[in-house]
């Protein structure tokens, strides 16, 4: 077993089980702490990949800013010690099935295809590459999504500081 | 291939942790969780893009931007949801979905 192989079976594992523990603690304040550990391996599978500039954004934007949300906002809506009620049995045997009937036909269908897969490249992304993509307007230039990502950013800012200030009536 | 991980393993792992945000947005009725749930769904689709962006497509760099993009719009995302899961508390003194039934006051 090589090392890549050993480093993308551990980083797997923390993000099935952390994520199942997500989605299935009834503490809502340990839920988000497992959402952070899950956050943190994938952008461990990033640096695999070594998309090192993304692994970092990971960490700070996801790790550390969302969960960080995420965590204020349980802070303010509801009792550290509350515990959620069990969802009925029929509702998560339904939704169990939903959710496996999809990952069953979705990793038959991945098993069985071939991929062209090419010779790993394991130089990282230069950031100057990064920079010059995102504002190209050529073949391959990201001009145009930048700036509407601008554009929604800012209206999510308003939108949000709108919607979560105090009314005057 | 990468080194011995071959695609499919990446692409298996994504659709586990999918599937598994897909469960949890079903399942729960807090309105915080299933916004959990959504960033795991976020996280694989960016898995995903990531892993076909090495393996398959290695010289341009087009799965990384649109991971970019993704992590930009979840964060928009989250802010605007999280405004309105407050605004949702300041009104009903809760925030689970079954209980919301009036949409204006």
């Amino acid at each position: 077993m090589t090392t890549n192989q050993f480093m993308f079976l551990l980083f797997s594992a923390v993000i099935v089980i952390f994520s199942l523990l997500t989605v299935t603690s009834r503490r809502i304040l340990r839920a988000a702490t497992f959402l952070l550990f899950v956050l943190v391996s994938t952008s461990g599978m990033y640096f695999l990949l070594r998309f090192n500039f993304l692994a970092a954004i990971q960490l700070t934007l996801y790790a550390g800013g969302i969960v960080v949300l995420i965590i204020f906002s349980i802070l303010l809506t509801s009792h550290i010690n509350e515990k959620l009620s069990i969802p009925p049995l029929t509702k998560r045997i339904y939704a169990a099935i939903a959710a496996l009937a999809g990952a069953i036909l979705c990793i038959v269908t991945i098993l069985q295809t071939e991929f062209v897969q090419k010779v790993f490249d394991p130089t990282r992304v230069h950031i100057r590459t990064i920079g010059e993509g995102m504002l190209s307007t050529g073949k391959y230039g990201y001009a145009l999504p930048f700036e509407v990502i601008s554009v929604l950013l800012l209206a999510a800012m308003i939108g949000s500081i709108i919607l979560a200030k105090k009314r005057k009536d | 291939m990468f080194e011995g991980v071959p695609i499919h393993w990446f692409l298996v792992l994504s659709t586990t942790m999918f599937f598994i945000g897909i469960y949890g947005f079903l399942v729960r009725k807090n309105l915080i969780t299933m916004l959990m749930s959504i960033e795991l769904i976020l996280n694989s689709v960016c898995i995903n893009f990531l892993a076909f962006n090495k393996i398959l497509f290695p010289e341009h760099l087009e799965g990384m931007f649109f991971t970019l993009f993704i992590i930009a719009v979840a964060a928009a995302e989250a802010s605007v949801a999280i405004a309105i899961i407050i605004n949702i508390y300041r009104r009903l003194v809760n925030i689970d979905v079954e209980k919301m039934n009036e949409m204006k006051y």
